[in-house]
């Protein structure tokens, strides 16, 4: 490990050069120090399940009702979820400086953000699209929406990643930045429930879905191309501030 | 051309302009203003459906255009400030961003008296109705955002980046809470028969519109002056203006 980091050094110092070594480092990096913090990754999924949970409880366990209202419950509360997770995004790269590297490196910030974002979506937007079904059952959600409902999600949440990225680089410089990054993200992601939220219920009513998909995948490619650039921004302003 | 902007980046010259323009808008405003008021409420005819409360449409309609002409200029200036650092295009979507607030705050309230007797509810999860709260939102959130940074320059360039991240969204947030409302909600109260208004209602409401501009720039020039004041305080121009008065 050692003798393959000194070989790559070199190569990275070019600028424009080693985009891709870069990339994949980051990734690498990141995944490795995510999955050694399991409770951070299995936070959000266990934040899903319990206010999931509560909505039964707190209205009606009337399978009938559940099985109304469960397409916009299990989006809001991935959504919430999504969103309990982002603060962690950059906070420890920040805390113990490492973002000042990446900060420095020659290779673009916003392609080196976007491998963080990535790695966020794998251990966030992911597992929670794969639990979704899971706790739609529990919701009664009526047969032939759970692809769909899986499948919006993780288009959908890595819209959330890239969004709530911005956010979260805007706030990491903040000491209690917890609560306004809520109130940042939160109206932003407005769209991404909307069409998220009605593929579920279009697939329920034995409409097409694909309308709505592809509207979740315009969103996405509207994200990946233009919020690097500002998460980049952010970034920067909240280091040298 | 380069000689204007960079008369523009110096806040002195900003200082001495807005003074000469200041009152032109202030008296504009006020004439608009009143001249809208007045005919508005005493001169226009009632609506034959709706009777007088249609008049509330003389604040509504202006404050709900204000609220979204002030979002994009504060992203505009946002978007001065960070490429060209000129300091007072911060100022004035510093001192922007609350009458934003303020103005999207007018017209969801008087959207909620007007629903009263139109719709018979304070409130409906119409699509506009949405999406201008969703609008108030985005203005608290970059208000606290600048608020949150201890220093100044920071606060100000994060808060224009979350300001043209903003505009950006405004259009998707918008049409996409329209195609909700119309998947949810079969449309019962359609604005769109006010396009056909007779010249009697819409002169006034067009006079009052130009006038909530006026106010807005001459609000704005007004406050900015003072943030001026506020940021420059320990410039050698600024003391000495307060030495002479």
């Amino acid at each position: 490990m050692q003798q393959e980091s000194a070989a790559v050094v070199p190569r990275l110092k070019e600028p424009g050069e080693g985009l891709a070594l870069a990339l994949t480092a980051t990734l690498k990096r990141d995944l490795v120090l995510m999955l050694r913090r399991r409770g951070e990754v299995l936070n959000p999924l266990v934040f899903f399940a319990l206010v999931i949970t509560l909505f039964p409880i707190g209205i009606s366990p009337d399978p009938e009702l559940l099985a109304l209202i469960a397409p916009g419950l299990l989006w809001v509360a991935a959504l919430l979820a999504a969103l309990l997770s982002l603060d962690s995004l950059f906070r420890s790269d920040f805390d113990d400086g490492s973002l000042e590297q990446l900060l420095l490196a020659p290779q673009p910030l916003a392609a080196l953000t976007l491998a963080k974002v990535a790695v966020h979506w794998l251990l966030t937007g992911l597992p929670l699209a794969l639990m979704a079904p899971v706790l739609g059952i529990m919701l009664a959600l009526p047969a032939g929406s759970y692809l769909v409902l899986a499948v919006s999600l993780a288009l959908g949440s890595a819209t959330l990643s890239l969004i709530g990225a911005i956010g979260a680089a805007l706030t990491v410089g903040l000491s209690r930045g917890g609560v306004l990054l809520s109130l940042l993200v939160l109206p932003l992601y407005i769209p991404v429930l909307i069409f998220g939220a009605g593929a579920v219920q279009a697939a329920i009513a034995g409409d097409s879905v694909s309308a709505h998909l592809a509207i979740l995948g315009a969103l996405l490619a509207a994200a990946l191309m233009l919020a690097p650039w500002a998460i980049a921004a952010s970034l920067r302003i909240s280091i040298n501030g | 051309m380069w000689a204007f902007i960079n008369k523009l980046r110096s806040p002195k010259w900003f200082y001495a302009i807005s003074a000469r323009l200041q009152p032109w808008f202030w008296a504009l405003a006020a004439i608009l203003i009143v001249t809208g008021t007045v005919w508005g409420l005493a001169f226009a005819p009632a609506d034959y459906q709706q009777g007088n409360s249609f008049r509330i449409i003389y604040v509504h309609v202006p404050a709900a255009f204000l609220a979204q002409s002030i979002f994009v200029s504060m992203a505009v200036a946002g978007f001065v400030f960070m490429v060209w650092k000129i300091k007072v295009a911060d100022m004035a979507a510093t001192v922007m961003a609350p009458l934003g607030a303020a103005m999207t705050f007018v017209s969801l309230f008087s959207g909620a008296v007007w629903g009263v007797p139109t719709w018979g509810t304070w409130w409906m999860w119409d699509a506009r109705l949405t999406s201008m709260l969703i609008l108030l939102f985005l203005y608290l959130g970059v208000i606290a955002l600048r608020g949150a940074f201890s220093s100044r320059d920071s606060g100000s360039r994060a808060a224009s980046v979350l300001a043209m991240v903003g505009v950006i969204n405004i259009p998707i947030i918008k049409y996409s809470v329209e195609w909700w409302y119309t998947l949810h909600q079969p449309a019962t109260f359609t604005v769109t028969g006010r396009a056909a208004m007779p010249t009697e209602m819409w002169v006034p409401l067009l006079i009052m519109v130009l006038g909530f501009y006026s106010f807005f720039i001459a609000l704005t020039l007004m406050r900015t002056r003072n943030e001026i004041l506020r940021r420059e305080s320990n410039k050698r121009w600024v003391r000495e203006l307060a030495q002479e008065t």
